[in-house]
């Protein structure tokens, strides 16, 4: 990979260019200090904080059905999927048992957060390796998906639509008709989107053999989600410690073994057709019950530790609760994926040119708030 | 010779993958009633937003001016960042007693980010989510807005 460069540079020197905080591939305010010779990156130093809003900070010093709503804010493509997290932590604190109603809505809304998620990381993601159309195409399809959101939890991308004991209204009377509407056009799209993107060959070019992480390396460096299940790291925590109604449904986990970064973007198109199995499995019947529990007014955690982990579209999210007892929470800690998923960025482009920094950091599909939070 | 074939493969399947694509985005030119995009300014008039759509928080007064808020302040503690401020004042009824009535129920909509907790809490369901989404001002001042009208009472029976 790593050729003579012809350059009238000194061998021992290095250009460092800031790529960011305004970059319009590095989809958020992310600083990437490169170090390069010629074309080819020598060293990669990401620099972060750039939106860091101490949302760790702030939840010490709110209840917690407050927590929820900032949440939304952290990984905001994952954002009904962060909510459930922070609501089954305090469950588990309380020891309440949703219904199973609740359960399976969660667990519907969390998949259509997967399909979007999936479906705005294509699209940016061929609009980052030159394709404009897959950014059409690929929010066409996502508007779908949030028009069922924005019928039923009210807001479009940060939803707040889960609170601890349920949820904080009933799904609207359209809900499964139009969920299976899209499911319905989506199948008969998706394959569109590799006929498209997936078999051209400039795309594949530019992808196959980029930014390679092997398994033990996605181990060592604690990379989950689809990162981590293309380099064969068996992950997916719906599958190993299922959570809401996921030990209710069939599904397989997508694990490539080659860990590049066309096959982190394989094992997402493979994941949405494994989200709409999961939804087509749950749509038509929803159990009958109440949408929430009653809880108190003011929401007292007992003294201890909590945690949970969940999987958001980018990997898992962990949520770790110490309580004093207070109807505040002592500390909260978010485990963030993309957070974890950066720091591996100067091991995959290390020796790999410029243009194929942009590729493997859009294979990341990092959020940045998430990561700063 | 094998690497002859070869390039000359990677040529042809190259050129398949790319009129592949073009198939695609060619099916959507010469389809344009596949088109999704509002016209977004010039729809106003029939452009209507689901409803539960959370635009802002908006208080319903009957046709007499009343509203159902009591001024009890739960809204007010279950705000997450301050939007809500409850100014409320102490009136003597037609009993003779004292009652505790809103005076002006503030709403800082700049602040406001739409959790919904204010509605989900509030015991006389006094308050609830507009359709109106387009909130630009010139001034920010303008975002902070009094729900209760002026002149306005509580309904009766409303506790």
């Amino acid at each position: 990979m790593e050729e003579e460069v012809k350059a009238p540079v000194p061998e021992q020197e290095e250009y460092v260019i800031n790529m960011g905080p305004q970059h319009p591939s590095t989809h958020g305010v992310l600083r990437l200090v490169v170090s390069l010779r010629g074309e080819i990156v020598r060293n990669v130093e990401p620099h972060i904080g750039y939106i860091h809003r101490g949302i760790e900070k702030m939840c010490e010093s709110i209840a917690y059905p407050q927590i929820i709503h900032l949440t939304d804010r952290m990984d905001y493509l994952s954002a009904h999927i962060n909510n459930e997290a922070v609501c089954l932590t305090v469950e588990k604190a309380l020891g309440i048992e949703v219904s199973d109603r609740v359960k399976v809505i969660r667990t519907i809304l969390s998949e259509l957060t997967r399909i979007q998620s999936h479906q705005l990381f294509w699209a940016t993601f061929g609009m980052d390796l030159g394709g404009l159309t897959c950014f059409f195409y690929g929010l066409r399809d996502r508007e779908m998906v949030l028009d069922i959101f924005e019928e039923t939890c009210g807001g479009r991308m940060i939803v707040s639509y889960n609170c601890p004991g349920g949820l904080m209204n009933d799904i609207h009377p359209n809900f499964q008709k139009r969920t299976k509407e899209f499911i319905k056009y989506f199948r008969e799209t998706l394959p569109e989107y590799d006929r498209l993107l997936t078999g051209n060959v400039i795309f594949q070019e530019r992808l196959k053999n980029i930014g390679t992480v092997t398994r033990e390396q996605a181990i060592a460096w604690g990379l989950t989600g689809p990162v981590g299940r293309a380099s064969g790291f068996s992950c997916d925590v719906r599958k190993h410690n299922p959570y809401s109604a996921y030990d209710r449904v069939t599904f397989n986990e997508i694990l490539y073994n080659e860990g590049d970064s066309f096959h982190r973007y394989k094992v997402r198109m493979d994941e949405m057709w494994e989200s709409m199995n999961i939804i087509e499995q749950l749509i038509d019947n929803i159990p009958e019950g109440s949408y929430a529990e009653k809880m108190k007014p003011v929401i007292k955690l007992p003294e201890g530790e909590y945690f949970q982990s969940v999987e958001t579209a980018r990997g898992e999210l962990g949520v770790y609760i110490v309580s004093d007892g207070n109807k505040n929470p002592y500390r909260v800690k978010f485990r963030s994926p993309n957070f974890v998923h950066l720091a591996p960025l100067n091991l995959m482009s290390k020796g790999a040119k410029i243009a194929d920094l942009v590729a493997i950091n859009g294979s990341l599909d990092l959020i940045i708030p998430d990561i700063d939070r | 010779m094998n690497s002859f074939t070869g390039y000359f493969r990677g040529i042809f399947n190259g050129l398949r993958s790319l009129l592949q694509g073009l198939g695609v985005t060619g099916k959507y030119f010469f389809k344009p009633g596949t088109t999704v995009t509002q016209q977004y300014p010039d729809n106003r008039k029939d452009l209507k937003m689901f409803d539960m759509f959370k635009g802002e928080v908006i208080m319903p007064h009957n046709d007499k001016n009343e509203h159902k808020c009591t001024g009890c302040g739960i809204c007010e503690i279950n705000c997450p960042n301050g939007s809500i401020e409850i100014i409320s004042a102490t009136i003597v009824n037609e009993d003779g007693r004292k009652q505790r009535i809103i005076d002006k129920h503030i709403y800082h909509l700049g602040m406001c980010t739409f959790c919904g907790l204010c509605i989900k809490a509030c015991p006389s369901k006094a308050i609830e989510f507009g359709q109106e989404f387009e909130h630009a001002v010139f001034d920010r001042r303008k975002l902070t807005k009094v729900l209760n009208q002026p002149g306005s009472k509580i309904m009766k029976g409303v506790e």
